[in-house]
């Protein structure tokens, strides 16, 4: 309960312990802004695992970054071995040493040549280390295994005391110091112990060999004072020196963008709400081997080239020539963004170092290269120097690094069976923005690829199956049949297509029969009722014609009838009138 | 224990050349330099040139001459090189790393 609030009491006082930079990549991230300044930390570890490195380079970023000279003082190399083994990393310790911003002193003890007589003190290292300091206005000192002072002399007792006084001594000159030890047996992080004495910082190097594959890794046991990651870390030695890739800062608060990018494929855009995928996404493809994921990560790398934007491709399976060869086929020139230098290809075997050496690599280059888009093609090859919770993790930490950086990036998996599985493509279905998968769909005797967008967070996507063929022109993605006999690919498709198309002319020609038909029909009928109707007339006409004959006889008979009558009457057959 | 056979074994004609180094006047150095005067007094009598070298006025030698632990005595000949360290209190070691033992 007493500790409780006076550790609150004293957690803001934490950021302000100052730190001196080490300009290791990486390194400083992982300690929170660098090693307790003017205070000595300790780096351990076994043989071979880069202390002497490590230490000489935090030296030498020093005095060129930070404008801090440093002595380094060997106790196991000369100083023209150590100018020699550190110019393959780009340190010109000559040039610096002449320039008075590092110095080297080799201390040499041989125990075979010292006669111990009596009582002594280390005063002569305290003199020299004291004169290299002052001599180049020291801030840094690298005391390179110290521990070879314990084989050269052999009064502990004397030892042990003046390191202690050593330590104190580089404490108050205010020089931050590296000192370098060797890991003991067991659980001893120093054969000597030298952890009682520095324990203000100390960072513990690994290398360990799993499965033929050697990886290294950094951790730090304990950093007085001071926040710090206390994961292991992979870190990498290469041609630019130590690069230790932290991981653990990374949370889940990195910027999104909602621009939209093409793959490449019209068709696929279009798959995907017409606009193509998100920005700083990440993508996945898979599908059995020989569906097209090569393709489609190559195209997908020619448009984001196409669009001026640069672009690393990471093969793990095949060399850069051969792809680019192969990409020609299906009209994609990739040598020409090379040329150009908005395109890198990276190829290596999975096998040529660990995972963590891997993303340590992939992570420089990125970091190098700045580009907008990465493929990976394929990760699938990454399972054979990890088990797959390793490389889930490897990727989780790859694709939150690349998010962070706001990078498109596209894997390709390959899948070992037809049968979508959730837990496939190494796990990495459920960190990715959008999964694309591309299978074959075997029919009829042949195979065709089908794809379909297995999901695509935020953006609205077609549910269909597309069929995804390859031709010397390109990639195109085409509408699958989707009739009474189900979905219908390549060859089925087209000769369902073809079927179609002749019933369709067939009912054309059927209902332009029967058209004709009727239109004979209606000319028949019309002729009856012409017909009909001239019989109607004649008929009518015989009628009126029988009708006034009967007016005519009628009148005829009227006409003699009065004629008659007036003859018996005698009278002139002019008075008409008598009729009425 | 004193004057015993061990005594005249050097090369009478040979010089021997010692170097002291010491840091000022530290109870180390000054048992040293006491020891060291004793011991060739005894067994060298005249045949040795010793230069008293305080390194704190010549820091620059420290390196030079590899200086880690102090005092140190090197004797430079005759013979191989050789460096002894401390106060030069364990009379036996100082004659077997001068050779007169």
């Amino acid at each position: 309960m007493s500790t409780a609030p006076k550790k609150s009491k004293s957690a803001p006082h934490y950021p302000t312990l100052p730190k001196a930079k080490t300009g290791i990549t990486g390194l400083d991230e992982i300690t929170g802004g660098g090693l307790p300044l003017g205070r000595p930390s300790l780096i351990c570890g076994e043989a071979g695992c880069g202390k002497t490195l490590m230490s000489l380079e935090f030296l030498v970023r020093g005095a060129i970054q930070f404008n801090e000279p440093g002595v380094f003082m060997a106790f196991e190399e000369k100083a023209s071995e150590l100018t020699m083994n550190v110019a393959s990393l780009g340190f010109d310790l000559d040039k610096l040493q002449a320039e008075k911003k590092v110095k080297l002193d080799y201390v040499h003890i041989d125990r075979s040549e010292i006669e111990e007589t009596g009582e002594y003190n280390l005063e002569g290292l305290f003199i020299r280390l004291n004169y290299a300091i002052d001599s180049i206005k020291a801030k840094r000192v690298v005391l390179d295994t110290l521990e070879n002072l314990f084989s050269g002399l052999t009064n502990q007792a004397i030892l042990r005391a003046e390191l202690r006084r050593l330590f104190q001594w580089l404490k108050d000159k205010g020089v931050t110091t590296i000192i370098t030890g060797e890991k003991g047996d067991g659980n001893a992080l120093t054969r000597q112990g030298l952890e009682e004495y520095v324990s203000d910082c100390v960072i513990l190097l690994d290398h360990r060999v799993i499965n033929q594959i050697s990886t290294r890794r950094l951790r730090i046991v304990k950093y007085r004072g001071s926040v710090h990651g206390t994961n292991e870390y992979p870190f990498l030695i290469d041609e630019e020196g130590i690069s230790v890739l932290p991981i653990t800062s990374l949370g889940l608060e990195k910027e999104v963008s909602s621009d939209r990018i093409s793959s490449g494929i019209p068709a696929m855009d279009a798959m995907l709400g017409g606009k193509g995928f998100f920005k700083g996404s990440s993508i996945l493809v898979s599908g059995t081997a020989g569906t097209g994921k090569t393709s489609i990560a190559a195209y997908f790398a020619n448009e984001a080239c196409n669009r001026k934007e640069k672009c690393i491709y990471f093969a793990f399976e095949e060399s850069p020539k051969q792809i680019i060869r192969n990409m020609h086929s299906i009209d994609v020139d990739l040598q020409k963004h090379i040329d150009k230098g908005l395109l890198q290809f990276h190829a290596s075997r999975p096998t040529l170092h660990g995972l963590e050496m891997h993303l340590v690599a992939i992570y420089k280059i990125i970091k190098k290269f700045k580009p907008r888009v990465v493929v990976l093609d394929p990760i699938t090859n990454l399972i054979t120097v990890g088990s797959v919770s390793e490389v889930k993790s490897m990727l989780i930490r790859l694709i939150d690094f690349l998010q962070e950086e706001q990078i498109t990036v596209m894997f390709t998996a390959l899948t070992l069976n037809n049968i979508v599985n959730e837990q496939t493509d190494e796990g990495v279905s459920s960190l990715v923005d959008a999964w694309i998968l591309v299978r074959d769909i075997e029919f009829n005797g042949e195979r065709n690829r089908g794809m379909y967008i297995m999901k695509s967070r935020g953006m609205k996507h077609s549910n269909q199956v597309r069929e995804f063929i390859i031709t010397d022109k390109g990639l195109d993605l085409v509408e699958v049949y989707l009739g009474p006999e189900g979905v219908l690919t390549g060859s089925a498709r087209e000769a369902q297509k073809l079927q179609e198309q002749t019933g369709e002319v067939l009912r054309d020609f059927a209902l332009s029969s029967k058209d004709r038909e009727l239109i004979r029909k209606r000319k028949v009928l019309e002729a009856k009722i012409s017909n009909l109707q001239m019989e109607f007339e004649s008929a009518e006409e015989e009628l009126n014609k029988m009708y006034q004959q009967e007016q005519l006889i009628k009148q005829a008979t009227q006409n003699a009838r009065d004629e008659i009558t007036n003859r018996r009457r005698g009278e002139q057959p002019v008075k008409k009138g008598g009729k009425k | 224990m004193t004057e015993q056979p061990q005594e005249p074994e050097y090369d009478e004609d040979e010089t021997y050349q010692l170097r002291l180094f010491i840091t000022g006047a530290s109870p180390n150095s000054t048992r040293a330099i006491l020891n060291l005067k004793e011991i060739c007094n005894q067994f060298l009598k005249d045949h040795y040139e010793l230069e008293i070298i305080d390194v704190h006025q010549q820091p620059l030698i420290a390196q030079a001459e590899q200086i880690i632990a102090l005092p140190m005595l090197i004797k430079k000949g005759p013979g191989a090189e050789r460096r002894l360290i401390g106060d030069m209190s364990d009379r036996e070691k100082v004659l077997r790393g001068l050779g007169l033992s």
